[in-house]
């Protein structure tokens, strides 16, 4: 460990303020939970609203260099269709090497202006490697410009937008993974209807001047409680969605991964992303190992890094997530097992301190996912 | 008797039996716990020894036997209700007895004005 001195996020005050106990996190000094504690913070969200921080994620305007469209070029490390994104649309992707291993996931939205501009949002641990990569693979062809200015909060829960119509009635017609501008409290904010917690919700980028008194507005809605880190990972994993460098790293494949959902069809069909030789032989053959959720039958939870053994005891993949899901009301995991024993149902054994502890794979997500689709 | 270790532990020392336990501020910085692996009883342990488990929603922390001896019971609610550690810390949140192989080691533990003053020096 060096002794770089953490980032602080504009709202670090705010947080200090209100009894946050702060950790380090991806370089940043984060809020792991407030007085109300993990437990209770996690409960909040998914019966009212919670606030986030997550302005140490990295923002970022992508824009090409000749006036064409940018998703053209970012299309070549990202397997999702980019090209296709409209003007407030937002999609879910990968940023792949050359092996077709998952660098980072992120969001990419594209905005309404006239060039086609691209908002993107990568992981806070990622974004200095991901923006090199940008630079280096596709700085010839656009350009990258991190959005330092900007603070990234999320609403998050089924009271999410009541609280934040309220403000702005405009946001409840945003469907699942739209975006728009939007003015709140007197702020040009650039809101989307999205989040990592498997609840309805926003994510909101402010400007970094205004962040705290529009965050001190929110919360003093009677719905509305700041949401530590502790939470966001307890949410996020009964929502079944990877973490970043837990759930894979630049070894795995968006088909071990379990994420394929962010290949579009045609972008299949053509083959025509970093590492697609290794992904489309994984999507016609069968990966070697694959992400699957686990539940431990007993009250001991299996952290990150947990062996899973087959009733045979043989060490067969590893817990790269864990803990204990509060709305589950017990014990949840993922981890990567042979095809052979992913299916729901598979009984495994975890290696919990040397003992090993029953265990079935799970469907994901472990909750109903309350996302505020669309209908067409 | 009524002793404190410097990791957070209680010990209650009644007819020959420590009961053990970790602190009201231990259970506070752990926050909610959710399980909690006991020792099996008739297990010996030295001091210092891993004794026991308490996870938390973030994360799992170890229980040392604060002192050298024998388990004779463990606290079985703690299997059904993990979160008595969280409200009855110091009671109800028991986590084990054991019979002391040697009262003296009771010497080289806190009282409760030490620990409070343990406490203080730790801000």
């Amino acid at each position: 460990m060096t002794d770089t001195p953490l980032h602080k996020t504009p709202l670090y005050d705010l947080h200090v303020a209100r009894g946050a106990k702060m950790v380090p996190f991806a370089g940043y000094d984060m809020p792991v939970q407030y007085p109300l504690g993990i437990m209770g913070e996690h409960n909040h969200t998914r019966e009212k609203a919670g606030l986030f921080d997550v302005s140490h994620m990295g923002q970022a305007m992508v824009r090409s260099r000749d006036g064409s469209d940018p998703a053209a070029a970012l299309e070549k490390l990202m397997p999702g269709a980019l090209q296709s994104l409209q003007p407030g649309k937002m999609r879910y992707t990968l940023l792949l090497n050359d092996e077709g291993g998952i660098e980072d996931d992120l969001m990419v939205t594209r905005t309404h202006e006239p060039d086609g501009a691209l908002y993107v949002v990568v992981n806070a641990g990622c974004k200095d490697k991901d923006y090199d990569i940008v630079e280096e693979k596709l700085g010839h062809l656009i350009t990258l410009e991190p959005l330092e200015d900007k603070a990234l909060i999320a609403l998050q829960g089924p009271k999410a937008e009541a609280v934040l119509a309220q403000f702005a009635p405009e946001v409840a017609e945003l469907g699942f993974m739209e975006a728009t501008s939007v003015t709140l409290e007197g702020v040009v904010c650039w809101i989307s209807r999205s989040g990592y917690t498997g609840e309805d919700g926003y994510e909101i980028s402010v400007p970094e001047e205004a962040v705290v008194s529009l965050a001190e507005r929110l919360t003093r809605h009677p719905d509305v409680e700041l949401i530590g880190l502790g939470a966001r990972d307890s949410l996020r994993l009964e929502a079944g969605l990877c973490l970043s460098g837990h759930d894979f790293d630049a070894s795995v494949s968006p088909v071990e991964a379990g994420v394929t959902f962010a290949l579009g069809k045609k972008r299949k069909e053509a083959g025509d992303f970093a590492g697609a030789s290794r992904i489309l032989k994984e999507l016609a053959d069968g990966p070697a190992k694959v992400r699957v959720g686990i539940r431990p039958e007993g009250r001991a939870p299996a952290r990150e890094g947990t062996e899973i053994a087959d009733e045979a005891g043989n060490v067969i993949g590893v817990i790269t997530s864990g803990g204990f899901g509060p709305t589950v009301g017990g014990p949840v995991a993922m981890g990567f097992v042979p095809p052979a024993l992913s299916a729901v149902g598979t009984k495994l054994n975890l290696m919990i301190r040397g003992k090993a502890h029953p265990a079935t794979v799970a469907a994901l997500p472990f909750v109903t996912l309350r996302y505020k689709r669309k209908t067409a | 008797m009524l002793k404190f270790t410097e990791d957070h532990e209680w010990i209650e020392y009644v007819d020959g039996i420590a009961t053990v336990g970790i602190t009201d501020y231990a259970q506070q910085a752990l926050g909610d716990v959710v399980f909690v692996e006991l020792p099996e009883v008739g297990a010996t342990y030295s001091k210092g020894d891993e004794a026991a488990v308490v996870e938390s929603v973030k994360a799992a922390s170890e229980v040392y036997a604060p002192l050298s001896g024998e388990i004779k019971a463990v606290n079985h609610d703690l299997e059904g209700t993990p979160a008595l550690v969280n409200s009855a810390a110091m009671d109800a949140g028991w986590f084990f007895k054991m019979k002391l192989e040697d009262e003296g080691e009771l010497d080289d533990l806190m009282d409760e004005d030490a620990y409070n003053e343990f406490l203080a020096s730790l801000d």
